[in-house]
């Protein structure tokens, strides 16, 4: 019979033995285990690329917001006359074979009379260079100082339509960089609001439970089951029409954000009810923390991130939910310019068919979206990092 | 399950009691109502036959009471001038815009905006279960991304916009004439074959349209929920025993993963019956959406607040139903809340 196999055997190691001494942890898994979570979370959004670059994207279109009159070459309300319904005008850089520099052709108006149609030809015999840094048509920075200078500039006695005008003859292009000065803060105030209702009713739900959170629950469950544009319609309508457009602006981002809560309640609460019963809460209670500082130590820092994670994702519905109320014409309305109200010139087939550019404001409005929901996903991926 | 389809429909009609309650005062927000305002302008013209004729309605209609009466008066818990007659009774009230009944206004528009939403339900569900398997089981390919992009290009594209640029290319390309239902000269006719088949041809739109963002969305939550049990043993395990693929898919992981998907009807609807509104008003179609807009800016409230209660009311069936579906292919939610 053999002795007993070799892994009965009793075995003990020779070397003495050190309770202070621990396995040695790299730097690298070191610096890991040291990071705070939102240095985690950083780690991991980053790893997510298209969302860093939906990030880059819209990064460059709130940095505008405050610049807006700068970086447009007209002023919004600049009107020509003598061109109504412009098609785009590109920019060229070769005239006859040779390089002059950024210069548009002039357009020479005429009247197609077979159509009643305006008619643009542009004239390539005189390039007309575009300025840059320049001065051109004034404006009232921040509404305070009267000032005309702009990044770019049309030429001289010339006109720079690169994206068409309007029935008035407005360049498209201006009040489309003027609108994302609306459409964008219009997302971020509403999403302010209903972040505000959303930690209040979902905090007061899952903090207090009993049947505080079984009212809060109902009314979260009724607001979900409205189809929210005709309430939208129908509280947009309730406005008052004698309202300055400011008002209305901030009267519309409320209604945004007075609907659009109830989802956000419903995160923080189940993330309240089930943090409640983490070990790291218990251990704090138990090490004698107060309620407070619990609540803002341990409780909101976790799961803030899951909150603005889910509040990027419910921008996108505010922006659209603009754009639809305006094209409507019960949003905002002129002079306010938003790419809602710029939308609602395009609102019959005419301009599908005749000034197809007027459509062009939908571009921005899917980038913004698209680019939102990105970076929602990224951030929802990145605000559980020990995952 | 007798006592769930019970406590299920309470719980349908409270919450349809308070939707009644907070349609009735956004209505009332707006200072005025239609007839005052009329009269205002009547008095400017100096008519007095008209006035008298809408201060009769005025009395008629209980619009000189106080707001929480008139709304007891409209749901009819509380007899108005001509006894008990409100939603409860089936009278949907008059429409002063129009000076006919309400129930001859939309009579139509009902059906028409039942069908519409209807059609995008079964279009979503059609398209999007297809697209979501073939995705899921070939993860990472050409179609999947494709389909992810389109899902995502729907998903952030204003649903009027697409349905006014779909809208002249089906005329330019398939000749489809442009807006309404069905061709104009059938407006009015009776039911005919030849007016059904105008209608469904121009059902196609509208259609795709509104179901285009639903389905991006649906896309994308079932092509995760089956990538999920894809990855589960037990369906390794079906494979590796010999069942034949498309067996083993259908019969075990795509019916795993029809469960939340049969869930977010609920959650869906809402946004059809928000989209259906929006393109209706784009598509000129003879939904309620065009007929709602029009009665929220003339503050003609009878109209205007019942068609806020049947669309409420479609979603609020439309999550019974999928609620009832749920149950029933899911025992565990029938006894957890039969308690």
């Amino acid at each position: 019979m053999n002795t007993a196999l070799p892994s009965k055997r009793h075995y003990v190691d020779p070397a003495p033995f050190d309770p202070g001494k621990t396995e040695p942890v790299g730097a690298e898994s070191e610096s890991f285990y040291r990071a705070s979570s939102w240095q985690l979370m950083w780690w991991k959004f980053r790893r997510h690329k298209v969302a860093v670059a939906a990030a880059f994207v819209l990064l460059a279109f709130y940095a505008l917001v405050p610049f807006v009159e700068i970086v447009a070459p007209y002023s919004q309300t600049q009107r020509h006359g003598d061109f109504l319904y412009a098609p785009p005008q590109a920019i060229h850089l070769m005239h006859e074979g040779r390089f002059i520099g950024p210069h548009t052709y002039p357009y020479t108006y005429s009247f197609d009379l077979e159509s009643f149609r305006r008619v643009y030809t542009p004239d390539t015999s005189k390039p007309q260079p575009i300025r840059f840094l320049c001065r051109g048509d004034s404006y009232q920075f921040w509404g305070m100082w009267e000032m005309n200078f702009h990044l770019v500039c049309p030429p001289e006695d010339g006109t720079m339509f690169l994206l068409g005008t309007d029935r008035l003859g407005r360049d498209l292009l201006s009040r489309i960089i003027y609108g994302a000065r609306i459409s964008l803060t219009i997302g971020i105030v509403g999403i302010a609001v209903s972040f505000a209702l959303g930690l209040f009713f979902g905090g007061l739900a899952g903090y207090l439970g009993g049947w505080v959170d079984h009212v809060i629950q109902r009314m979260i469950e009724i607001l979900r089951s409205l189809p929210e544009l005709p309430l939208w319609l129908a509280l947009s309508a309730a406005l008052p029409a004698n309202w300055s457009p400011i008002l209305v602006f901030f009267g519309i981002t409320i209604i945004l954000g007075l609907l659009d809560w109830p989802g956000l309640a419903r995160a923080v609460r189940s993330k309240l009810l089930s943090l409640r019963e983490e070990d790291f809460v218990k251990a704090a209670e138990l090490m004698g923390a107060s309620k407070q500082r619990i609540i803002a130590r341990h409780l909101i820092p976790n799961f803030m991130s899951h909150l603005i994670a889910s509040a990027t994702l419910s921008i996108p519905s505010m922006i659209l939910g603009e754009t639809a109320l305006s094209f409507l014409g019960l949003g905002l309305r002129p002079p306010v310019t938003s790419w809602g109200v710029l939308l609602n010139e395009a609102q019959n087939l005419a301009a599908v068919q005749l000034h197809p550019w007027l459509l062009f404001p939908m571009v921005p409005v899917v980038i913004v979206v698209l680019a939102f929901n990105f970076m929602g996903d990224g951030l929802r991926d990145a605000a559980d990092p020990y995952h | 399950m007798i006592r769930f389809l019970l406590r299920r429909f309470v719980t349908m009609a409270v919450t349809l009691l308070i939707i009644s309650a907070l349609v009735f005062f956004i209505i009332k927000l707006p200072p005025g109502d239609f007839l005052t305002n009329q009269i205002a302008e009547l008095r400017a013209q100096g008519e007095s036959a008209s006035i008298a004729k809408a201060e009769f309605l005025i009395r008629q209609y209980g619009l000189d009471k106080p707001a929480w009466q008139q709304y007891l008066v409209w749901i009819g818990v509380m007899p108005g001038p001509n006894g008990f007659s409100g939603l409860l009774q089936g009278d949907w009230g008059w429409s002063f815009e129009y000076d006919k009944p309400v129930v001859e206004v939309i009579g139509d528009a009902l059906w028409l905006t039942l069908l519409v939403n209807l059609a995008v339900v079964i279009f979503i569900h059609v398209v999007s279960i297809p697209i979501a398997i073939y995705s899921a089981t070939r993860q990472y390919s050409v179609g999947d991304y494709l389909a992810t992009f389109i899902g995502y290009i729907g998903l952030a594209t204003p649903s009027f916009l697409l349905a006014l640029i779909l809208l002249y290319y089906m005329n330019r390309w398939f000749g489809i004439s442009i807006g309404g239902l069905y061709d104009s000269q059938y407006s009015g006719e009776p039911w005919t074959w030849a007016k059904t088949q105008s209608l469904l041809s121009h059902l196609v739109v509208p259609t795709v349209v509104i179901g285009l963002g639903g389905t991006a969305a649906m896309i994308r939550r079932m092509r995760a929920n089956l990538l999920d049990e894809l990855g589960k043993q037990y369906y390794v395990t079906a494979k590796a025993k010999g069942l034949a693929p498309t067996k083993a898919l259908l019969k075990y992981p795509f019916r795993m993963s029809l469960n939340p998907f049969i869930a977010d009807i609920g959650n869906l609807l809402p946004h059809l019956v928000s989209g259906s509104v929006l393109v209706s008003l784009v598509l000129s179609l003879p939904t309620v959406g065009p007929i709602l807009l029009s009665a929220l800016k003339s503050q003609d409230q009878f109209l205007a607040g019942f068609i806020l209660m049947f669309v409420a009311m479609l979603t609020v069936v439309g999550m019974l139903i999928s609620d009832l579906l749920l149950a029933w292919l899911d025992p565990r939610i029938r006894m957890g809340s039969g308690r």
